[in-house]
């Protein structure tokens, strides 16, 4: 059994590219959710505006930040991914 | 007995039958049964795949205990949930295709497999990792039991040993005779459920709540935290809700229930369309489904046990037989959850254990029967703790998915992405996850204000290097000799 990986196998660094652009989303997905809901949701309760019926900060932060995420998934998966073949035996073999 | 509730439930348990059943023809002519059985041939398109991993790990704790916890807490909690968004795009994007093609070239079929591969075929990493998985995962699914029983109960009016029994064994049926392709087919039917539920419900709570607006100035006049992101006293503080990021968000990558998953997609167009398929669907529930829970407490305040405040609300706001087929959702979200945990349990004492260190010579004929022996076993196991839950079990459940991603988290993420780390890294990163995790947990809990599993998954990442960078075997380059 061999078990050798070919760690300049061009996929992976498709993989890798697409490993951190995860990475980054997350960190920015974090960020929207973390800044609008303690931005804008430590002023006192009295003070909130409200943005369809709910205080500003969960609209932003929840509800406007879960359809960003959902849009910028989309732009990134359709522009920026590649499709790759995961059969590595044929390709091994043949060489 | 109320029909109107039970008669959705009855037919939606035999749908799921009927999926077992026609599953069970790919097992029949599969001429590899451990990968059909285990991975259902890692022929998943996207749109099964997407809704398996959200019915996966948006099990019971989001779809009972979530809206209950959010009933009481307000909107602080909407927020703590909705970082669970991140596993929709973050763990495929991660694992993604190194993994698949990691799993593809080592032929793995479990978590376990790809770990023993990938680290030089190290059995204390494999029994480790075996041993982590059937602790970890039968407590988990145990009591995972209990509340799909507690709820036929409380919808049936049957007693908790009927509702158990039932429970039981539809989930074994279907996986055994189905295996995991079963499993996802029916989470993607137990997906769209939920999606279908939560949407009614949501619609039906802020109708009965006279729209968004009113229901929040309710809110207010009774406590202006619940609409806070700080909780109803509040005691949700930036660092702790923060912290959940990883252990329901960036942290599930580790979880073998998941990464199995990772592992079973036919092609990188699959994927894609997962990808964006999971975002959307468990955004949605997870948004939906607490909203519910916040939105609830005007209309029907005053409940006690928040598990019972989503059943409560259905049949509040939607007529009987609507709330009936509603009401399949969160027993959708249960069975979703035990049936690929059974599986995973069953794959880490067959594949992991029976083949690789009782009878490697195995044929396809015994594995098979292994197979099914172990998953009935297994389900009787299971059975007899379920119907009266030892206190160990319910502690143990408590922490296992926290207590999975300190074993796991390390070792498979920096199995793919850091070829120096060996396999005295892996076994340290685990022990050190795994202990620190219980001490902290027991004697420390929240310590500095965020989640236990945040520690000590510091700390095994430091083991991990630390262990790795001092021993100096590569596990590539000696990969060949070891086996000489």
């Amino acid at each position: 059994m061999n078990n050798q990986i070919d760690q300049n196998d061009p996929r992976f660094k498709i993989a890798n590219r697409e490993a951190l652009i995860g990475v980054g989303l997350v960190i920015f997905n974090f960020l929207w959710w973390f800044g609008f809901a303690y931005g804008l949701g430590s002023a006192p309760v009295e003070e909130y505006s409200y943005v369809l019926g709910m205080p500003a900060w969960f609209f932003y932060s929840c509800v406007l930040g879960f359809f960003v995420m959902v849009a910028l998934v989309i732009i990134i998966v359709k522009g920026f991914f590649k499709e790759v073949s995961f059969d590595v035996e044929d390709e091994e073999e043949s060489k | 007995m109320n029909w109107p509730v039970v008669i959705p439930l009855i037919v939606f348990v035999a749908s799921i039958f009927v999926v077992g059943f026609w599953s069970s023809r790919y097992i029949k002519a599969s001429n590899n049964f451990l990968q059909e059985y285990f991975l259902g041939s890692r022929e998943l398109g996207g749109f099964i795949l997407a809704m398996t991993m959200v019915a996966t790990y948006g099990s019971a704790s989001s779809f009972i205990g979530g809206p209950g916890v959010a009933y009481t807490q307000g909107l602080g909690w909407v927020l703590l949930a909705m970082a669970q968004v991140a596993t929709g795009y973050f763990t495929l994007m991660v694992l993604g295709k190194k993994f698949a093609i990691y799993a593809r070239k080592y032929k793995a079929v479990t978590l376990i497999d790809f770990l023993r591969s990938r680290y030089n075929n190290s059995k204390s990493v494999a029994l480790i990792s075996a041993f982590s998985i059937i602790i970890f995962l039968f407590s988990a699914m145990a009591a995972q039991w209990v509340g799909g029983a507690r709820l036929i109960e409380s919808l049936t009016g049957l007693n908790y040993t009927s509702a158990l029994f039932i429970f039981a064994i539809a989930v074994l049926i279907y996986v055994i005779i189905g295996g995991f392709r079963a499993v996802a087919v029916t989470d993607t039917i137990q997906g769209v459920v939920m999606v279908g539920g939560t949407l009614i419900i949501l619609i039906g709570t802020i109708i009965a709540g006279g729209g968004i607006g009113n229901i929040m100035s309710d809110l207010v006049a009774e406590n202006p935290n619940l609409v806070s992101p700080y909780g109803h006293d509040g005691g949700l503080t930036p660092a702790y809700v923060s912290s959940f990021w990883i252990l329901v968000g960036v942290g599930v990558v580790a979880l073998p229930q998941v990464t199995v998953r990772a592992m079973s997609y036919k092609n990188s167009r699959a994927m894609h369309r997962a990808l964006i398929t999971g975002t959307i669907v468990v955004g949605f529930i997870m948004l939906g489904m607490h909203l519910i829970g916040v939105f609830a407490r005007p209309i029907i305040p005053g409940i006690e046990v928040g598990d019972s405040v989503m059943p409560l609300i259905a049949m509040e706001v939607l007529p009987p037989w609507l709330a009936g087929i509603v009401l399949a959702a969160p027993l959708a979200a249960i069975m979703s959850t035990v049936d690929s945990l059974l599986l995973l349990v069953s794959s880490a004492v067959v594949k992991d254990v029976y083949v690789n260190y009782i009878k490697p010579k195995a044929s396809q004929k015994q594995v098979k029967r292994v197979s099914f022996v172990v998953t009935t076993v297994l389900g009787i196991l299971v059975f007899s703790m379920a119907l009266s839950p030892p206190d160990l079990l319910i502690w143990l459940n408590l922490f296992a998915f926290g207590g999975l991603q300190a074993a796991f988290i390390w070792p498979v993420i920096m199995g793919l992405y850091w070829q120096r780390g060996n396999q005295y890294g892996a076994v340290a990163s685990s022990l050190v996850g795994v202990s620190s995790y219980i001490i902290i947990h027991n004697y420390a809990p929240n310590m500095l204000g965020v989640h236990s599993v945040v520690f000590p998954i510091l700390f095994s990442l430091i083991a991990f290097v630390i262990v790795s960078l001092m021993t100096k075997q590569n596990s590539y380059s000696n990969t060949n000799q070891l086996q000489a």
